[in-house]
This record gives C-alpha cells, sequence and structure tokens, in this order.
C-alpha cells in the first residue's frame, strides 16, 4: 500500500456553510460599501450585541455544519419541491395515510410492549393490567387492535387504486412487488399479533392458524413446527409469535417502506391515467430516468412548458 | 411494452409532471388532512368499540369456537366452499399461493401500454371480480354463526355426549342435523355410518388436518362424545 500525504484541504474546496447574509444595518461584515448613516455601527457593537449575533446565526450555523457533513439539503429541497403530476387527486394520499397507520401501529405497539409480558402465564394478566390500570391503557391497546384494520383496509384501497389506474405497469414495476410483500408481511403481523392477548379466542385461532399451514406441500409441516415451537401451542409459541411480531416483521417492513417511498420519488407518482397531456409540437424532452438507455441528448423543456400546444391524433395512444 | 410505447409513456409524464404543481405544500396538504381522518378513525374504534379481553386461553376448555381476524375470513371461508378432504390442501395453501404469486408478479405479464381501466377490460374484470368475491367471502365469514346448541332428539343415554359436542366447539366447523356450520370439518350427521368410535375417538385426540386437538378434554367426556356420535348413522 502506498502512503499518500496528507493533503491539506484548501479553503475553497469546502462548501460554504448555510450562512444567511448579514442585513445592511445589523451588523457583520456589510460587503460593498455601508451607507453614510451606517457609520456608526462599529461603535454601537457591545460585547452584548455581539453575543446576541451569535445566538441569532447560531441554529443556521449548526444547520449548516450537518449539511456539510449530511450533503442532504440537496435531496431534501429536492423531495419537498419535485412536482406531482397534473390531475393528482385523494385518491392519491392512501399510501402516505397507510404508512401513517403503520407509524400509529409502531407507537402503540412501543407503549404496549412497555406493560405487556410475553409469558404464557403472565399474557393475559398483562394485557388485563393494561386494560383496566394503566392511564389511558385501554385507549392504546384499542387503537393498535383497531388500527390494524384500518392499515388491512387502507393496503387494499391503496392496492386497489394502483390496479385501477394501472400504475403498476413501466416503470414502477419493482414497487408494485415490494408492495405486494409489504401486504404478505402486514398479514403476518396480523396473524402473530392475533395471539398475544392469549384469550381463548387468539388461543384456538392460532391453533387452526398453524394447522392450516401444516397442510401445505413439503414445507407445510415444517413451517407448522416452526410456528408452534413445540408439540403444543403454548409458552414458546407465544414468545416465538411475539419475536417476529415485534422485531423480525417490524425491521423488514421498516426496510421495504424505505425502499417503496424511495422508489415513489425517485420515479414520481402516476397520473391518473385518463388525464392527458396536451402534446407539444416539438419533440419532448427525454426523461433524465431513460435518457442514457435512448442515447438521446436532453432537450430544454421550457419550451413547450409555457404554450402547451393541442394535441395532434394521440387519443387511442397509451398513457 | 414496446421501447417506443415506453418512450412515449416517459415523454407524456414528464409534461404531465411540468404541469404539476409541487409536492409541499400541495400534495403534502391532502396528505396531512387523511392522516388526521386515519387517526381520529382509529381512535373513535377504539373508544367506541374498545378491546375487551376474551375468557383466558385455557387449553382444556374447548367451548371457545376459534375464529380468526375478520380479514382472514376470506381465507377460512375458502375452507367451507371446498370441503373434500384431499382438496384441503388447495383451499388451504394451495389457490392463497397461487393468487399471491398473480398478484406478485402482476406487472410482469400485464406488460401493455394502456393504463385506463375502461380500456382494459380483463384487467378491470378480474379485479373486481376477485373483489367481489372476496366480499363476498368475508360476508359469509362474518355471518356464518358460531352455534353451541345441538336440537337433534336423541336417546336419553346420549343426551350427555350431545352436551359435550354443543360445549366443545365442534359445530363451528361441523354440520349436525340442523345445527352447525357445513365446513371445514366434514359433516357428522351421519359419521358413524363412515368411521368406527374407534375413529371418532383418535380424530378427536389427534385432530387431523386443520382440526384442532381436543386431548385435552376429561377422558370421561369423550368417551360421552364418541358414544354420541358413533350412534349416527
Amino acid at each position: 500500500m502506498p502512503s499518500f500525504p496528507k493533503p491539506k484541504i484548501p479553503d475553497a474546496v469546502v462548501p460554504p456553510p448555510l450562512r444567511k447574509p448579514g442585513k445592511p444595518g445589523s451588523g457583520g461584515t456589510p460587503k460593498g460599501q455601508a451607507p453614510a448613516d451606517l457609520k456608526e455601527t462599529p461603535e454601537r457593537k457591545s460585547a452584548g450585541d455581539k453575543m446576541l449575533e451569535v445566538g441569532k446565526e447560531a441554529p443556521i450555523d449548526a444547520l449548516g455544519w450537518v449539511d456539510q457533513r449530511l450533503a442532504a439539503s440537496g435531496f431534501l429541497t429536492g423531495m419537498l419541491f419535485r412536482k406531482v403530476p397534473k390531475g393528482t387527486n385523494w385518491f392519491y394520499t392512501l399510501g402516505s395515510a397507510t404508512l401513517f397507520a403503520f407509524i400509529v401501529q409502531a407507537t402503540t405497539g412501543v407503549f404496549l410492549a412497555m406493560f405487556y409480558t410475553p409469558s404464557a402465564t403472565q399474557a393475559y394478566s398483562s394485557i388485563a393490567h393494561i386494560n383496566n390500570e394503566v392511564p389511558l391503557g385501554q385507549l392504546v391497546h384499542g387503537m393498535h387492535k383497531w388500527g390494524s384494520s384500518v392499515m388491512v383496509i387502507l393496503i387494499f384501497l391503496h392496492m386497489g387504486r394502483t390496479f385501477f389506474f394501472g400504475a403498476y405497469k413501466y416503470p414502477r414495476e419493482l414497487n408494485w412487488v415490494i408492495g405486494v410483500v409489504l401486504l404478505i408481511l402486514t398479514m403476518t403481523m396480523a396473524f402473530t399479533g392475533y395471539l398475544l392477548p392469549f384469550d381463548q379466542r387468539s388461543f384456538w385461532a392460532s391453533i387452526v392458524g398453524i394447522n392450516i399451514n401444516g397442510t401445505g406441500p413439503v414445507v407445510g409441516p415444517y413451517l407448522s413446527d416452526f410456528l408452534r415451537a413445540g408439540p403444543e401451542l403454548g409458552a414458546t409459541t407465544l414468545s416465538r409469535f411475539y419475536a417476529i411480531h415485534m422485531l423480525l416483521v417490524p425491521g423488514a417492513i421498516i426496510a421495504l417502506i424505505g425502499a417503496h417511498m424511495y422508489l415513489v420519488v425517485k420515479l414520481g407518482t402516476t397520473a391518473p391515467p385518463w388525464v392527458k397531456a396536451e402534446r407539444p409540437k416539438v419533440a419532448a424532452p427525454v426523461s433524465q430516468l431513460d435518457a442514457g438507455a435512448n442515447g438521446n441528448g436532453r432537450v430544454n423543456g421550457n419550451r413547450v412548458n409555457g404554450a402547451p400546444v393541442d394535441g395532434e391524433g394521440n387519443g387511442g395512444s397509451a398513457l | 411494452m414496446k421501447p417506443q410505447d415506453k418512450q412515449k409513456y416517459l415523454e407524456e409524464y414528464e409534461f404531465l409532471k411540468k404541469k404539476g404543481k409541487p409536492f409541499f405544500p400541495y400534495a403534502v396538504m391532502k396528505d396531512s388532512v387523511m392522516a388526521l381522518i386515519v387517526v381520529a378513525v382509529i381512535i373513535a374504534m377504539s373508544v367506541i368499540l374498545g378491546a375487551e379481553q376474551g375468557p383466558k386461553a385455557d387449553p382444556t376448555s374447548t367451548t371457545y369456537v376459534p375464529r380468526p381476524e375478520w380479514y382472514f375470513f376470506f381465507l377460512f371461508e375458502l375452507l367451507r366452499v371446498i370441503k373434500p378432504p384431499e382438496l384441503v390442501p388447495i383451499a388451504t395453501i394451495g389457490i392463497p399461493t397461487i393468487c399471491m404469486v398473480l398478484l406478485l408478479l402482476l406487472p410482469f405479464y400485464d406488460r401493455g401500454p394502456e393504463r385506463r381501466p375502461e380500456r382494459r377490460p380483463i384487467a378491470t374484470t378480474a379485479g373486481i371480480i376477485t373483489i367481489i368475491a372476496m366480499a363476498y367471502l368475508t360476508y359469509l365469514g362474518a355471518t356464518g354463526g358460531a352455534p353451541t346448541e345441538v336440537e337433534m332428539q336423541v336417546s336419553k343415554k346420549y343426551e350427555a355426549g350431545k352436551e359435550v359436542v354443543a360445549g366443545a366447539g365442534c359445530l363451528a366447523c361441523h354440520k349436525l342435523g340442523e345445527n352447525g356450520n357445513n365446513g371445514p370439518g366434514p359433516e357428522l350427521t351421519h359419521i358413524a355410518s363412515r368411521i368406527p368410535r374407534a375413529a371418532i375417538i383418535r380424530s378427536v385426540e389427534i385432530g387431523p388436518g386443520i382440526m384442532p386437538s381436543f386431548r385435552e378434554l376429561p377422558p370421561q367426556k369423550i368417551e360421552q362424545l364418541a358414544d354420541f356420535l358413533s350412534s349416527l348413522d
């Protein structure tokens, strides 16, 4: 390994902090010529004023410090101010609503976990404790219980919107696949969470559910043995379901939600399929997505942006 | 989708996007309103419907009817539609797995450029039929009762066994005379003509297929139950 001399980083390479330019008259170092009536400014500067100035700049400096190291401001402003296509309507809120339902589940789940005991002997009484003694315990427990129904409904509505709008087609195929995996993981959460209250209903339903898995060809018996974690449904089953419900699946869901949303931002949300673009006469700019693959340079799209031209017999064309 | 279709879509999309509004604040506003509605609905459901506990899980008491959460009803009800024992794996694993694979691979076999639902008759029809089928199965599951009474007239010596059958939740999955759900389990009305008494006891204790095991029932109750069922021919 050749050793490199330690280079001194020139000041010009260091990105400038996100510092607000000082307002004339408010101190700082005014650039250019100061107006005549500001001549006295340096004299007014006391130690207190300086402290105040530093205090005022501190949040901006801190942001600048963080941004120099994360270089995230470009991405964040790009994400926040990216345009959503024309025609975007309330159907397009179903995905974020599902995410929000998941956040409610995660939050209420954390609070339930503070009081829940995943043991066959204590699970039932710890739920009774949550319901009857913990302040707002029944509310949080109820939100977690009914939140799962709301989340499942929202997932199906979101999936229906994606299906009927043809939003799973090119170039968003992979995001559909991720979404279906998220649906399966959510159903796994519902199945494993159902046993945790350990009442009669959840106990017997889980036995049937595990037996159903057991009827599968080849892997079925192994799957049901794995889920049951013993000859009978009992303490080991409960802790296994608890671990799957608390650690394994939530981790996978969070990771896949991240991938799902990354692709949403990267590829953009679809427009409703019946919203038609008025076709420009000049060749439209090639999307960045495909620019490389097609070998076409980017054309400046501003020309067509201001004055759209009427469609030219594209009625039957694919949207 | 041909390369020129892809190209056309991307151009069209780029154009629609140019004419759109920025995500913040327009889409963020709608998303936030929706998020508030979601939380309000969840809190309202929690307050109104609560989170009551059932009786504590008890392997020795089988009086409880196994019911899944409502959004699994459509899977559960498939078992009632498909009853022959040799076809059970098709209902439990086969059909759901095939449906999931079909769903997962949807973008890879539906590759046409058309996106408007009214111009994709096959996809739209399939989607609507799927929704109706799932809604119907969910409805069946929701209305399927959990009877705990056997209205059959039996002689006195089988009365005790009849009570065990009624109390142990057999009717959740088995039809018996006028009572019980017809499936997922086989009908019990003439069970003795099909299997002998020993096999009935073995089934109760082992729980073949998806049936839970009832071996925790007291031996005397199992005897009474077997007496009753083996009288039904």
